[in-house]
């Protein structure tokens, strides 16, 4: 996995591509509130696909119906090929997902954390040992291997939830608010792993509510209220509100 | 047949448990602390029983009695009288726990062979122990009664009680098996809904239910290492109930290893059930204590007789999986009962056992 965050190909290929995720009039619903209401997409492979919303926009509802965490109300959705409906057994372990708060065992080593992680992902020892030494350069997994992970600084927890959600090389991999309160350069590392990744043909499906995130994304979807208000290259949609800040776009969707 | 997801959930499951030892160390001395306390403070026979004596015959006839209250290793007579009107005073200052009063013509009556009345008055507060006093005094003087009635000739009944099982009615040999029931329904429920509480409050629980492990592989994982940890705890408590408080073992010891076995699954299966309605630890924690405790203590015949509550309750014991421990347990220790006549005993825990993790399994899969 090479740091180069460039991947401009991608786009003008990923048309041809089969998708990796489409969904259909998604619906969820809590009682009478509806968190996410009739949405539709089409995330293509090996794409970077950004959804941007403010906080109880449906983000999360989303992606975790996407990923067999919750039902959906109605509608249908693709994960992989497989119906998120009936085929959720099948999708899992084809996917990978770091949650919005960090979600490894603080009373683990790091290590402890990969070997538990990839041993659920039915990947031996040899298995785990050979991918953390694949994934050292990008993530520098061995210097912290025998570290507590609840004595890790943030950046360091991020780049090991990272790690051991694809371990078992998911082609679709689902970040929810993965930069959550890190610093600025942590951010801007992280980013260019997960750009890395998508040059090597993993589909990533993240959610952010930083602006400036928007910018690494291929395409982008904005959020609002359970709706989804726009989707489309992140050049695209500038040209199209004749914007040149996504923030002023999103805003301007907002107030609309 | 198990998968080989199961086994790094154990792997980390055995990681947590060592790398935290001070739960470890509440887990193996609570029950100590338990024993110790149950073992030596419910002491179902009372000794030294302060009691008044007020003797208004003033005669031999109410000397002997006297004498033979004083010679009982149950009664210290630590006060004597003359005014019956200072009893209630007594009383009060908590002096005594009981007084006999001898009337004027005690001896008279006695000699004119008539019924002879003597006046018993007991402290009510603590209905357990006056219930024993009385018990205790009316033994005494039916004794006595007898003799002076045939009067040189032999009592035309006399009961020769001996109590099988636990001849010298050594509390000890009745409370100690009644914790090991005690501490492992709760401890075993404690540790599983405490464990998947802690996992939901993390987070980690829907990292895990994000992989490809199946319910049951999670509820397995969870559960086997806790049955070990456990089981040792069981093992712990019952040898050192058999050589400290010399609580007998009659029976095998491999019969009572493996009815330990289920009992402690059922235990996990209620711990389980709890984690399933909880979101965190600390809630997990009271509902499993009440939920195990109470009925464990109230209602499995522990202390109080099941035959001696009113229906409903009595109904409610039968799906308490103590219940059914305990005569498991007392039974093999202090009877050396086996399979043969254990068999309908281990059967219902073993149905509450299976129901109960069905229901938790099921349970389990709907929170999903």
């Amino acid at each position: 996995m090479g740091r180069s965050a460039e991947n401009p190909a991608a786009l003008g290929n990923a048309a041809a591509l089969p998708y990796a995720v489409t969904v259909r009039g998604l619906t969820r619903r809590f009682g009478d509130f509806v968190a996410v209401d009739n949405i539709s997409f089409d995330v293509r492979q090996g794409e970077i696909f950004g959804f941007l919303g403010a906080n109880g926009a449906g983000k999360t509802t989303t992606i975790r119906m996407l990923i067999g965490l919750l039902k959906p109300s109605s509608g249908s959705g693709r994960v992989g090929g497989y119906d998120i409906n009936r085929e959720q057994e099948k999708i899992k372990p084809r996917i990978g997902y770091m949650s919005q708060r960090f979600s490894l065992y603080d009373d683990l080593t790091a290590g402890e954390n990969l070997a538990f992680f990839g041993g659920v992902y039915g990947l031996n020892r040899d298995q785990v040992a050979g991918r953390i030494a694949e994934l050292d350069s990008a993530l520098l997994l061995s210097a912290i291997a025998d570290r507590m992970t609840a004595s890790l600084p943030l950046g360091f927890k991020q780049r090991l939830a990272l790690a051991c959600a694809i371990l078992h090389r998911p082609p679709i991999l689902f970040l929810d608010e993965p930069t959550g309160g890190v610093d600025p350069i942590a951010r801007r590392y992280f980013w260019d792993l997960i750009s890395a990744l998508a040059a090597d043909g993993t589909t990533v499906f993240v959610t952010t509510h930083y602006m400036e995130e928007a910018e690494y994304c291929h395409r982008l979807s904005i959020m609002y209220k359970g709706r989804i208000a726009e989707v489309d290259s992140p050049p695209a949609i500038k040209k199209k509100y004749r914007m040149t800040s996504i923030e002023d776009i999103f805003i301007h969707l907002v107030d609309r | 047949m198990i998968s080989t997801r199961i086994l790094p959930l154990m792997r980390k499951e055995f990681i947590h448990i060592r790398r935290d030892p001070r739960s470890l160390l509440i887990l193996f001395l609570m029950p100590l602390l338990m024993m110790f306390i149950f073992g030596y403070a419910i002491n179902m026979d009372l000794k030294h029983i302060r009691l008044g004596i007020c003797d208004l015959s003033r005669t031999p006839a109410s000397r002997d009695m006297i004498e033979a209250l004083k010679a009982s290793p149950y009664f210290d007579v630590v006060v004597r009288y003359d005014n019956p009107g200072r009893t209630e005073k007594l009383f009060k200052k908590r002096l005594v726990r009981a007084v006999v009063i001898f009337d004027t013509d005690f001896e008279r009556a006695l000699e004119r062979s008539a019924v002879t009345p003597l006046g018993v008055i007991a402290d009510g507060t603590d209905a357990n122990s006056a219930t024993l006093v009385q018990n205790y005094l009316e033994g005494l003087f039916m004794g006595r009664s007898l003799e002076i009635s045939s009067a040189g000739q032999e009592p035309p009944i006399r009961i020769k009680a001996r109590m099988l099982y636990n001849p010298d009615m050594e509390s000890a040999h009745f409370i100690v098996p009644g914790i090991v029931a005690l501490l492992l329904i709760m401890i075993g429920a404690l540790l599983t809904s405490v464990t998947i509480a802690r996992e939901k409050e993390a987070g980690t629980m829907e990292q895990i239910l994000v992989t490809p492990i199946r319910p049951y592989e999670v509820v397995l994982g969870k559960a086997i290492p806790y049955l070990v940890l456990g089981f040792g705890i069981a093992v712990f408590i019952m040898i050192f109930g058999h050589v400290w408080f010399e609580v007998p073992m009659r029976g095998a010891w491999s019969w009572l290893l493996l009815f330990c076995v289920v009992y402690i699954f059922t235990a996990l299966a209620i711990g389980l059930l709890i984690s399933t309605v909880v979101a965190t630890q600390q809630v997990a924690m009271m509902l499993s204590l009440v939920a195990t405790l109470l009925p464990s203590v109230m209602l499995s015949g522990f202390v109080f007789p099941i035959a001696s509550m009113p229906q409903p309750l009595q109904w409610i014991s039968k799906v308490v999986p103590a219940t059914y421990f305990l005569i498991i347990i007392r039974g093999i220790m202090l009877k050396g009962n086996g399979l043969a006549e254990l068999w309908p005993v281990v059967a219902a825990m073993s149905g509450i056992g299976v129901f109960f993790i069905a229901v938790a399994v099921k349970r389990f899969k709907l929170k999903l």
